[in-house]
């Protein structure tokens, strides 16, 4: 391995340290996400189903739904554009992205890529686009209403998202969520902080609305009238629609790793071996099955809010997680 | 804008006085029906007529048209309850000049009766405010009748033409949504446009009739003891509500007495049909807000009660315990089973109302006013759920329920005041039926079955679930069929719809059609 020259202040030791051990975490993230996704999804389904006094379909059963559907071509409406393709490529591309960029395994941070708030935000953002744009691409009247709804939520869930985890950060003295991470790591007092737990209400409730779940919307409803996210991809079949599915269970996954390590970050990998990296690994999965199987039960308690309040809620979880900011400063 | 398929109601008057006054519950004679009061008529003395029946308090039950073979013949049946009164308004109409004035403008149900009549029967309503197709499907050919008697049953059909003309919503920002006629889930085809601004609905217009099946042609002809395997399979999901209209029609025009233990065994059955459909229609509401632990109870109930039903009569749904003159079941429901089932019912009712967001997503969702209500003449829980006092178990009795029988009315006509009219309904009839099967003892209906082989004609009133069913029934030479002529509720409510939609935001539309929970193959047969 080439060891870097050191000349420039920002340039990047060429090391294991440096590049090897980021790049094989990352690497090792992307696999473990891909695989937990879907199956985060069926433990999901199946804790609702069981109790609702339901058998369920059992927790491979998503699993088996995008092999099945990734073996089918895909039927594209007639005026439609390479949109309707492309869209779904750029959504997976975007949740995958973060999958990479987030402190999920551990807080080795990637050279010249960092795991920025501001990036993550963005990056979550190129996905929501996308996946507005394919339900307009269809041309029908629900695609185009739900990417509307889309949209709105959207853009009442960036600011809150932004200001929770800016709250996190100010302890940290960095909006590096790696660095976050391991400062919560390294003093656990701040987690049960009261400016960490209001940003934490603030971020858990944009994340729901983020990954359209109850209240804000309805995962498991037929009525496409009332549908926000399932109305973008009644279009879309086939391969794009194991995409567009497979990219939104990656994207929940992930926010709820982040929530995971935010919460308890035990067990991350801050500095590299083999075993760390092993227990990084089991310790995000046990983290991200257990808040799903918390969100699950908890939607079972909880029904779809009116579209029109969505907003207030919304709002709501801006004003905690302003709060947070504002508290952190007087506090601090 | 116009409005075409929905009614006027801004320059409405006030209209006729309501119909079904609330009155304290009283014994009531379980009589054998009223013998309808027939006045043969004119054209041109018709509107007078129904004008002074409609000012004095009756309610128009329906319009039948008739093919006698050598001239045409319109009813128009009016029901009072105060006093209890059936008139019959006979309007001959000559093939050759096939026309009835309209009395569109003196009752709104009135006009879609004479629509539907026009595209039947040919007899064209003059003067209608609305005077558009109804029934017709745009492949049927031009001048095909299918309710006359010369008419093949299956034409060829034609191009469609004339595409449906939804009124175009013009404005800045409106757009429209076109749902259905398929849908997701397993319903019966309609088609909804909705004009939209923002998320709100501007107007909505349903086009339906997609479905003729000439059920009451297929009547015509039958001996009356086999139209009863027909007359329960109108609807589904309203056997009893149906069969035993047509078997109470039957009965009155071949004048049979029917025992009181069958008439109690009848209303036993009536009420069955009544909770099953009610805790399914609770739960289903339940889970178009995402409630859904609600929705998987109560289709666990459902199921218990419709095990319960096999029991009781051999199907599932209720089908085989009427006979025309008198009814028979293999046994009576389980009284453990039903208590078990109310109370975890009220359980769920509680849970349900108590549940924030439930309750804020139902509070004053598409709200019917009791003046719209009783403008478009709506029916059952949804009428009384605006506030009318009106239900042919009291209005219309043929037995007398007993003392835990009383009728719920709420007055919001919103989607709570729905929900409630119908879980109140459900322990009512659970303890109607508690209460019957004690009164049954072991007595399981006499089996009687009558096949009427005398000429007459009747007409019946019985409150299925979904509100007052009326049959009207002719029996030619022999006792044979002759004309058979159905009306649900659903006929009535269907146009109510559109008006409580006025400023619902669309992601409502599903919970508000629940709430309303119309029959698709009841309203075209």
């Amino acid at each position: 391995m080439r060891v870097g020259t050191g000349a420039a202040a920002h340039a990047v030791e060429l090391t294991w340290a440096g590049i090897g051990a980021p790049i094989l975490m990352a690497v090792l993230q992307l696999a473990l996400f891909v695989f937990l996704a879907p199956l985060l999804i069926g433990v999901i389904r199946q804790v609702r189903a069981r109790l609702e006094g339901r058998a369920g379909a059992g927790i491979w059963q998503p699993w088996r739904d995008v092999r099945k559907l990734l073996a089918k071509e895909p039927v594209h409406a007639a005026d439609s554009s390479w949109m309707l393709s492309v869209g779904p490529i750029v959504l997976l591309v975007s949740s995958l992205l973060l999958c990479v960029l987030l402190p999920l395994v551990g807080t080795l941070a990637l050279p010249l890529i960092p795991s920025d708030l501001f990036v993550i935000v963005s990056v979550m953002l190129i996905g929501v686009v996308a996946l507005a744009l394919v339900g307009l691409d269809g041309g029908t009247a629900f695609g185009g209403m739900g990417s509307s709804r889309h949209m709105t939520v959207a853009a009442l869930v960036e600011p809150t998202l932004l200001l929770s985890i800016y709250a996190l950060s100010i302890p940290a003295g960095s909006s590096t969520l790696s660095l976050i991470v391991q400062t919560r790591l390294q003093t656990p007092a701040v987690i049960i902080s009261p400016v960490s737990l209001l940003a934490m209400v603030a971020l858990a409730i944009a994340i729901m609305a983020e990954t359209s779940r109850l209240p804000i919307d309805n995962p498991s409803t037929h009525l496409e009238l009332t549908m926000l996210h399932e109305a973008m991809v009644l279009e879309s079949s086939g391969r794009d629609l194991a995409w567009l599915e497979l990219g939104s269970w990656l994207k929940l996954a992930a926010l709820l790793g982040l929530l995971g390590n935010l919460i308890v970050p035990w067990g991350v990998l801050t500095d590299f071996t083999v075993p760390g990296l092993l227990l990084g690994a089991v310790a995000v999965a046990a983290k991200v099955l257990a808040l799903g199987t918390a969100l699950s039960v908890g939607e079972v308690f909880l029904a779809k809010a009116r579209l029109f309040s969505v907003p207030e809620l919304l709002a709501g979880s801006f004003a905690l997680a302003l709060l947070a900011v504002t508290a952190s400063y007087l506090v601090a | 804008m116009t409005n075409r398929d929905t009614p006027d109601l801004n320059s409405a008057t006030p209209g006729p006085p309501i119909p079904h006054a609330p009155v304290p519950h009283a014994p009531v004679m379980p009589a054998a029906p009223a013998r309808p009061e027939i006045r043969v008529l004119v054209r041109d003395r018709l509107r007078q007529e129904a004008s002074a029946l409609l000012d004095s308090g009756n309610r128009l039950a329906m319009i039948a048209c008739h093919d006698d073979g050598d001239a045409l013949r319109v009813v128009y049946s009016f029901a009072g309850v105060f006093p209890r009164r059936q008139v019959d308004l006979v309007v001959p109409v000559p093939y050759t000049d096939a026309w009835v004035p309209s009395i569109a403008d003196l009752s709104y149900p009135a006009g879609n009766f004479e629509r539907g009549m026009r595209d039947l029967y040919g007899v064209r309503p003059a003067d209608h405010p609305q005077p558009y197709r109804l029934v017709r499907h745009g492949h049927w050919p031009r001048g095909w009748y299918p309710m006359r008697r010369g008419a093949r049953v299956t034409p060829r059909f034609e191009p469609d033409v004339e595409s449906f003309p939804f009124v175009e919503v013009e404005g800045p920002g409106v757009y429209e949504i076109a749902v259905g006629p398929i849908h997701a889930g397993i319903i019966d085809p309609g088609h909804f446009r909705f004009s939209v601004v923002g998320e709100t609905i501007v107007r909505m217009e349903a086009r339906q009739w997609y479905m003729h099946r000439g059920v009451e042609r297929l009547f015509e002809g039958r001996r009356p003891a086999d139209g009863l395997e027909l007359a329960e399979q109108v609807t589904g999901d309203t056997v009893v509500g149906h069969s035993l209209a047509y078997c109470m029609a039957v009965e009155a025009a071949a004048g049979i007495e029917v025992r009181e233990t069958d008439r109690l065994l009848r209303a036993l059955l009536l009420e069955l049909e009544r909770i099953y459909n009610h805790v399914s229609d609770l739960g289903s509401l339940a889970n178009d807000v995402g409630f859904g632990i609600v929705h998987s109870h109560t289709q666990r109930l459902r199921e218990t009660l419709l095990r319960l039903n096999k029991t009781v009569t051999g199907q599932r749904f209720l089908r085989g315990g009427l006979r025309i003159g008198g009814a028979r079941v293999l046994s009576l429901p389980d009284p453990e089973v039903l208590r078990g089932v109310a109370a975890d019912m009220q359980e769920i009712i509680a849970i349900t109302l108590g549940h924030a967001i439930v309750r804020d997503r139902f509070t004053g969702t598409a709200p019917l006013s009791g003046a719209q209500a009783r403008a478009i003449g709506t029916l059952g829980y949804v009428a009384r759920a605006s506030g009318i006092d009106a239900d042919s178990r009291r209005d219309h009795p043929f037995v007398d329920l007993g003392p835990a029988f009383h009728v719920v009315t709420e007055t919001g006509g919103d989607v709570l005041a729905r929900y409630r009219v119908r879980a109140g309904e459900f322990a009512v009839s659970m303890a109607v039926v508690i209460d019957l099967v004690a009164r049954l003892g072991e007595h399981l209906g006499s089996g009687t079955s009558v096949d009427p082989a005398v000429p007459g004609t009747g007409l019946a009133f019985v409150e299925g679930w979904r509100g007052s069913i009326c049959h009207r029934v002719e029996l030619g030479a022999g006792g044979v069929l002759s004309r058979v002529k159905i009306v649900d509720p659903s006929f009535f409510n269907w146009p109510a719809l559109p008006v409580a939609l006025a400023d619902t935001i669309v992601p409502d539309f599903p919970l508000v059609n629940k709430s309303f929970n119309q029959s698709y193959a009841g309203n075209d047969l």
